[in-house]
């Protein structure tokens, strides 16, 4: 089938190929998405001994899609004193390296789109772009609010970037490379084998700064509705509204994705015994990050907002000495009889 | 000395977070108490204010006698009422008007009555379509009065004995 | 022409665009948002050079967080251009000629025998397993470990210099720091006292309330 397509299409085959794994890789992103949405509100339902939406479809299983069809009908307004061009782009910069980012991840043994050496490297360019959807649909809705919000969020994004940069930094130095495939093939044997052990504390902070960078709750003072009303996105109506939360939520299942291939071992299974590894690395990965985005879910149902300033401080003051400290004594133990530690 | 570097270290385990998510866990997996609303419905006083409702006297007679009180005592204003001798020398209304928008039902209309006429009800869950739709006139009242006598007349003799 | 050179030429046209533009828009967030544009072909030009690792440090650190810092500070001014551009003109006998200057300066080097496309060799490809990332730190903490060391230590510097130039202990500033209180405990606020319900009523008071009811 494949070889004839190949035939068929000559010398635009690679682009047609590579094409159907874009979308590929894009279709399950959005279908997760659109389902993370309902499992969010599910959990946190659940947890404030709610039911949450249980009637379209049996356990609320098409609304997703109903509100998804609701927000596509509705009108896109756009505010009349503001810049047009920027207000529409504003969205579209949110989302495009929110999937973008996708194209290095690796989902198992050779399925990954494009095998970078600096695929790491890659997904943080990538992410410390996406900050631009953000800080351009603050300043072009032309409102204090969505400018308020704006500005917030990106002071977050870029304070966060750093510590979580660090974080990242330390499985770099166990693992000897930024291929991402390369660090999960590092991690191979058994939980125990997994970075999050050696670097426990990288890992914590890296997930908590993985919240911050997302803007989600706690640190979600970036659209803090009672502060300022809905932050960045106030104006904003639609399907345009629509792709904010698309691409907020695509981002956290990245970062999610992330934390698993650097600190849980990626595709790799619990133990490497028989009936674990019989479940395919896919799965494996499947379900880590499942795992990881509950507790993004179970963060938001339990804390309470952070002051802005005291996110300033915990990331500043707090995450970025704890990472230093950590690299200093990976960097120190790796000299030690103690490295194979950090294999 | 001692307890600043407890301070530090639990606040480090993230002790406290830990357990507000222990709690929300707890209550994951605890028994919803959400009231799935058109199918279940939460138990309702005898004494509800909800929808009027004009009562007729067993042999049919409205017992609506206009005497106004009702219309006098309205906070709201909701209520319009103009009257008339009807041909058997009775006085009778030719208009009995209550506007639930302006309706904040406080049930003193239902207090005020001497012949329980105007009556709250137990129904909460109407609505209007268009403008005017709940601008309630003397036979849509007596009309509701009629519909749900029993359940009026029931909860009526529930609550005599507190009156 | 491959492949390539078409690349080459589009991201090119974009950037000179994107440049163009940065000095042209007579909005300052458009030519702000016009130089990420630079940075981001730019650094699909240093792909093509066979520089990954350059090109996304190029997309981190300058798109990813010093424009950012940038708009910041554009957005927050409301700059009126229209008065910036009074006299704009004026200048032309001293920008003259150091435009000329500077343009001559230019073609001297790029025209120079040391320049150009047939003289600088293509970037040879690289096979699957070679890593930009490690022969650039590799070459970082060889030959270049004296500069390199030298000019992280200037950064430091002008980090903390810059810190120790801003930070300054107002004595009528009402900030209040964040690290004081978040230590605050339930204990330091409130007292839990415990008390029994079970309070004698004085007889006088149940007389009263008995009357009432």
């Amino acid at each position: 089938m494949i070889a004839f397509m190949q035939n068929l299409l000559g010398p635009a085959w690679p682009v047609v190929w590579t094409l159907v794994k874009i979308i590929a890789i894009v279709a399950p992103i959005m279908g997760a998405v659109a389902y993370l949405t309902l499992a969010e509100r599910k959990v946190i339902g659940f947890m404030q001994v709610r039911m949450g939406p249980n009637r379209v479809g049996y356990f609320g299983l098409l609304q997703p899609i109903a509100d998804g069809l609701k927000l596509l009908m509705k009108e896109i307004i756009i505010p009349s004193a503001a810049n047009k061009t920027l207000f529409l782009l504003g969205p579209v910069l949110a989302i495009a390296p929110a999937l973008a980012a996708w194209a290095v991840v690796p989902f198992d043994v050779d399925m990954i789109l494009a095998d970078i050496d600096a695929g790491l490297l890659y997904i943080l360019a990538m992410t410390s772009v996406a900050v631009y959807g953000v800080i351009i649909a603050g300043w072009a809705s032309n409102s204090k609010y969505a400018f308020l919000g704006s500005l917030r969020s990106a002071a977050q994004i870029v304070s966060y970037e750093i510590a979580m940069g660090f974080a990242l930094v330390g499985v770099l130095m166990c693992a000897g490379s930024l291929n991402l495939g390369k660090i999960v093939v590092a991690q191979a044997g058994g939980f125990w084998q997994w970075y999050w052990l050696p670097l426990f504390p990288l890992f914590i902070v890296y997930f908590i700064s993985a919240v911050a960078e997302t803007n989600r709750a706690p640190f979600d003072v970036a659209e803090g509705e009672s502060e300022i009303v809905a932050g960045f996105h106030v104006e904003y109506s639609g399907m345009a509204f629509a792709v904010f939360f698309l691409a907020e939520y695509a981002n956290m299942i990245l970062v999610c994705m992330l934390a698993a291939i650097m600190f849980l071992g990626g595709w790799q299974p619990l133990l490497d015994v028989a009936p674990f590894n019989m479940i395919p690395g896919f799965l494996w990965l499947i379900i880590k990050v499942a795992l990881l985005l509950f507790f993004f879910l179970w963060f938001r149902a339990t804390f309470p907002r952070y002051r802005y300033d005291q996110i300033m401080r915990l990331g500043w003051k707090v995450f970025i000495p704890i990472t230093l400290v950590w690299i200093i004594v990976v960097g120190g133990l790796m000299q030690t009889p103690l490295a194979y530690l950090f294999h | 000395m001692l307890a600043k570097i407890k301070t530090v270290l639990s606040s480090l385990m993230l002790v406290e977070l830990l357990k507000g998510m222990a709690l929300t866990g707890r209550y994951f997996f605890a028994r919803k108490i959400t009231i799935q609303f058109p199918e279940e419905r939460t138990p309702m006083s005898p004494r509800f204010r909800g929808l009027h409702a004009l009562r007729r006297y067993p042999n049919g007679e409205e017992r609506c006698i206009a005497c106004k009180l009702c219309e006098a005592v309205c906070p709201a204003m909701a209520i319009t009422i103009e009257s008339e001798q009807r041909e058997d020398n009775t006085r009778r209304t030719t208009r009995y008007d209550i506007d639930l928008t302006k309706c904040i039902f406080c049930g003193f209309c239902e207090e005020s009555c001497p012949v329980d006429s105007i009556v709250e009800t137990r129904i909460f869950d109407y609505h209007g379509e268009k403008r005017g739709d709940l601008l309630y006139t003397k036979p849509m009242l007596l009309a509701v009065g009629d519909k749900y006598e029993t359940q009026i007349a029931a909860d009526r003799s529930a609550d005599a004995k507190y009156r | 022409m491959n492949f390539n050179d078409y690349v080459f030429y589009v991201l090119a046209a974009i950037l000179l665009f994107a440049g163009l533009r940065v000095i042209t828009s007579r909005n300052p967030v458009h030519a702000a948002l016009h130089l990420v544009l630079a940075f981001f072909t730019a650094a699909g030009i240093w792909l093509l050079l066979e520089a990954e690792f350059l090109a996304i440090a190029l997309v981190l650190v300058y798109v990813g967080a010093v424009m950012v810092l940038f708009l910041f500070v554009v957005m927050m001014l409301d700059i009126n251009l229209d008065k910036l551009r009074e006299g704009f003109w004026e200048a032309l006998p001293i920008a003259l000629p150091v435009g000329i200057l500077m343009t001559l300066e230019m073609v001297m080097i790029l025209g120079s025998k040391h320049f150009g496309v047939d003289r600088v060799a293509a970037p040879t490809p690289h096979p699957a397993g070679y890593s930009n990332t490690a022969e650039l730190g590799r070459q970082l903490y060889t030959d270049y470990l004296l500069p390199f060391e030298l000019a992280s230590v200037v950064l430091l510097v002008a980090i903390v210099a810059a810190i120790a130039l801003t930070l300054r202990d107002r004595k009528d500033s009402k900030f209040i720091d964040p690290a004081e209180q978040v230590k605050v405990k339930r204990a330091d606020r409130i007292r839990m006292v415990s008390m029994p319900a079970d309070v004698e009523i004085p007889a006088a008071a149940e007389t009263e309330g008995k009357d009432k009811a």
